[in-house]
């Protein structure tokens, strides 16, 4: 079995895997990181939705293999300490949330539209979140939520 | 309550697992791994009709890292003959559906299941299981499933003398609809169909199960109600209730689907045969072909009006898919069809039609947007017919207090009527239209819930507040549980945890489904939490030796009162807390209630659409619910139900359907061509929502989770028609299907 090794929430990992093993399998059954979920397997629904070198990636459709060498974060390596990220404060201050299980894809994927577009439009913000489904709020609380996130992030 | 006075009740607080949420802390059903934990994996039928003559699973059991190998065999048989009833399923159904028994009644339907040590010998494993199969003839739409000619499924289920692929019927009456109809100066009768949709939760079935040596089992699943899992396990494995400790999951969305229970027996058995702990997860394609979504439909409605704008008639006829075992959701169409309204002669019927298809789940108020879609837009133009604004003719006829409503009750305060009101004077009605843009509008309603729910309330040490509820938080009931605890103590709402208990640690509870949660569990909290405050009353008397009566609980605090007032210095809930062992040891208190008076809720949508002429696409411009809620506890969740049914209600009416193939399997078993609404999709959902306290619950809860799926199919229908003067008969209007009504030009008026 090969070996990777990659840089997850500024720690440094090595395992052996099977090469068929995709990320999202590798931090959760590997890692025990399950806040990245699993919804869809075809990368619609966005619940897996991690950072890799600091872009967001759907987590079920890349290999643990080919994030080798590569620096990945997960919506556990959000929070410093007991201060949520402002993404994550707008969440839930804003009930940007029903069931939660969309939100850590949620989170990740606004976190990296807010990295590429400081000051996003609701348009914006409709447009970039096409590949993250949510079926319980209907987008509206969690398109408000990024808008508070986006200006919290430029502090 | 009295809203002026109120510190939390209706404000927008910070739910409890929030930060949990965010932060990926919180643990939902594939989550839990245990010591020695192996997988399982079901094996699925390829066909969508087939008798099963054997299982060989010798191969199979004989793969190195295969721990155990189940059929049918090791479930709990109940014979088809005889109705074994668990709330509203029948559990005889249930275990055929749970594991196919004589026949696969649908593709994807289980026949067999083996646990491995990996995902991957779990897979070869189920290549290895042979299975003999004598391929039968099929059915999957109502029309072919009803002739006289077609594969009967079940040949124990009969109707009119014969056996039949209709496995039972419900009729509401009222008044009588020929004489109603000969009063009646217009009068137009149209057929619809709809097409079964999928819940569209985003996280798939899973469950961890674990046997010990002796025999218990301790399940970890996502669903919507632990002591659902806990019967079901238990009548489809032989263990006792008392053996069997279902750990409720956070849930990733259920809208229904969670209701009834596709893996937990199997992986119970399995980790009984195999002495490990057992894990089970559905991939996406497993949810679409083979959980529950709700029934497809055709009906007819037929409705009469006089130029004043009575409704003096009104008869509706509905054939629901069940799938492939009986239970289609009948109830739900049949009486919530007609419910908004207060017409003198009614007759309602449905017909439940079982065919190869996955067996249906519940749905967001199960069966009444079917019920709604064919009547709504028949009132849409018996209204035109007359010359009358749609929502005045609603207003006219609108149900209230004291009403008859064709499914039985005589309705109590209601505020029907209100939501029609304020859809009327809403700025939202008065915003122009431009080209190919149209505005419609659609009512529904749906009956809420009552039963059993249990709670317990304890008081910390340190005089904080523990509330455990035995229901699965499925929108955010725990925050307004912690709203209802906080404003009856008189504290601050962070100092109450909310916590769901599993079915070892609090009182039988019955699911989070129907709209029930908050009106239940809401009634059970403040019934333990008045038992708290007497408690906590009784205790202060005690240390100030006085008469219990004489002391007042206001904001925290229990105060002398009455001719003692003044007399002492007010005992705080922390001070009660810390002197709790000389006054009478552990505070706290738990109530079992079969709660009552869930009165029905209803609600009115206003939709405005955009139509792409050169792509057939149907966008939402602009969507306002306004929503009789009885009292918001928690708006924000309450807003969230509103719009979150309002959206689901867009998918199915412009895009969400099942495609079958040619051989009878779903041919859009995902989500990249099982098209639910994306963020793109939608604009702001705005939501109006109108308090009419239910007269009948201590907060005034009405259910809100339901009703807000029930107007939108009409609504948007409506609102085409308004943009194309095109009337559709047929769900969803996806492109491809308005495209074609464009260029044929078609316009059934």
């Amino acid at each position: 079995m090969p070996t990777v090794s990659m840089t997850v929430n500024g720690e440094s990992v090595s395992s052996e895997v099977e090469p068929r093993t995709l990320l999202v399998q590798y931090l959760r059954e590997n890692l025990g990181l399950t806040g990245t979920h699993v919804g869809c397997d075809t990368s619609q629904c966005g619940a897996c939705v991690v950072h890799v070198n600091g872009k967001s990636a759907k987590s079920c459709t890349m290999l643990a293999v080919q994030a080798e060498g590569s620096e990945v974060s997960t919506i556990e390596g959000l929070a410093d300490g007991d201060t949520l990220h402002p993404m994550q404060e707008a969440f839930r201050e804003n009930h940007g949330l029903q069931c939660g299980f969309c939100t850590p894809g949620m989170v990740m994927s606004a976190i990296d539209l807010v990295q590429t577009n400081s000051d996003p439009s609701e348009h914006d913000v409709r447009e970039w979140l096409e590949g993250n489904l949510c079926r319980c709020t209907g987008y509206h609380n969690i398109v408000k939520s990024i808008l508070a996130g986006a200006k919290a992030m430029q502090g | 309550m009295n809203d002026a006075n109120n510190k939390w009740i209706g404000k927008r607080t910070i739910r409890p697992d929030g930060a949990d949420k965010v932060t990926g802390q919180a643990t939902f059903g594939a989550d839990t791994t245990m010591p020695g934990m192996i997988w399982g994996k079901v094996l699925r039928s390829p066909h969508a009709h087939a008798n099963i003559r054997s299982i060989d699973t010798s191969k199979a059991e004989s793969l190195p890292g295969v721990k155990a190998v189940i059929t049918s065999a090791d479930v709990t048989n109940y014979s088809p003959e005889k109705s074994v009833i668990l709330g509203i399923q029948d559990m005889r159904w249930m275990t055929r559906n749970v594991m196919a028994r004589e026949k696969a009644l649908f593709h994807g339907h289980p026949v067999a299941a083996v646990a491995a040590t990996s995902q991957k010998i779990a897979d070869q494993a189920c290549k290895l299981i042979e299975v003999d199969y004598e391929v039968l003839p099929w059915v999957v739409e109502i029309d072919d499933a009803i002739k006289s000619d077609a594969p009967i499924l079940h040949e124990f289920i009969e109707f009119e003398g014969k056996p039949s692929n209709i496995a039972g019927t419900l009729e509401h009456k009222k008044g009588d609809v020929q004489t109603g109809f000969e009063e009646a100066d217009v009068i137009v009768e149209r057929s619809f169909t709809t097409r079964p949709v999928h819940q569209g939760y985003i996280e798939p079935h899973a469950c961890l199960v674990s046997v010990s040596a002796d025999g218990r089992a301790t399940i970890w699943s996502s669903s919507q109600g632990q002591f659902m899992v806990r019967a079901m396990t238990s009548m489809l494995t032989d263990i006792p209730q008392s053996s069997i400790r279902a750990i409720p999951a956070e849930i990733g969305g259920g809208f229904g689907g969670k209701t009834i229970v596709y893996l937990e027996p199997l992986a119970t058995i399995l980790s009984k045969k195999s002495g490990r702990p057992v894990k089970m997860v559905m991939s996406r394609e497993e949810v679409m072909r083979a959980s529950g979504p709700t029934s497809g439909s055709k009906s007819t409605v037929k409705m009469g009006i006089k130029k004043d704008g009575s409704i003096v008639a009104a008869q509706g006829t509905y054939y629901l898919q069940a799938g492939a075992l009986p239970g289609s959701p009948i109830r739900g169409a049949v009486g919530c069809a007609f419910a908004p309204y207060d017409i003198p002669n009614v007759h309602a019927l449905g017909y439940d039609v079982v065919s190869n298809r996955s067996k249906v789940a519940a749905y967001r108020a199960p069966g009444a947007p079917i019920g709604a879609f064919a009547v709504e837009c028949v009132i849409d133009e018996i209204s035109e017919a007359i010359g009358m604004d749609p929502l005045e003719v609603r207003l006219k006829n609108a149900a209230k207090e004291g009403t008859q409503a064709a499914h039985g009750p005589v309705y109590p305060r209601i505020g029907y009527y209100e939501t029609v009101e304020a859809a009327l004077s809403h700025p939202h009605r008065e915003i122009p239209l431009g080209k190919f843009q149209g505005r419609g509008v659609a009512s529904g309603f749906w009956f809420n819930a009552g039963g059993e729910s249990s709670s317990q309330v304890n008081i910390t040490e340190d005089g904080n507040v523990v509330v455990t509820t035995g229901h699965p938080d499925i929108g955010g009931s725990r925050a307004s549980i912690a709203n209802i605890t906080a404003e009856l103590l008189g504290i601050d709402y962070k100092r109450v945890s909310v916590l769901i208990g599993d079915t070892a640690t609090i009182g039988y509870s019955n699911l989070t489904g129907g709209s029930r949660v908050l009106f239940a569990s809401g009634m059970a909290v403040t019934d333990s939490t008045e038992k708290v405050i007497v408690s906590l009353k009784e205790r202060a008397a005690k240390i100030w030796d006085i008469d219990p009566e004489a002391v007042d609980w206001e904001d925290g605090y229990a105060r002398p009162a009455g001719a003692n007032a003044g007399m002492f210095d007010p005992l705080s809930l922390e001070e009660l807390a810390e002197r709790a062992t000389e006054t009478g040891g552990p505070i706290g208190a738990g109530s079992q209630l079969n709660t009552a008076g869930a009165e029905g809720g209803f609600a009115t949508h206003m939709c405005d659409v955009e139509v792409d002429i050169d792509l057939g696409i149907v966008r939402i411009i602009r969507y306002t619910s306004f929503q009789d809620v009885g009292r918001a506890v928690h708006p924000s969740y309450v807003e969230g139900q509103l719009q979150g049914g309002a959206a689901q209600g867009i998918g199915w009416a412009l895009n969400e359907e099942y495609i079958y193939d040619s051989e009878g399997r779903v041919d859009n078993p995902g989500f990249l061509d099982y098209r639910m609404p994306v963020c793109s999709d939608l604009p702001m959902l705005d939501t109006v929502m109108i308090e009419v306290p239910n007269p009948k619950h201590p907060q005034g809860v009405r259910g809100v989770g339901e009703v807000p799926l029930v107007p939108p199919l009409a609504a948007i229908r409506n609102a085409i028609y308004d943009a194309l003067g095109i009337r559709f008969y047929g769900l969803p209007m996806s492109p491809p299907v308005v495209l074609e009504a464009l260029e044929q030009g078609e316009a059934a008026e």
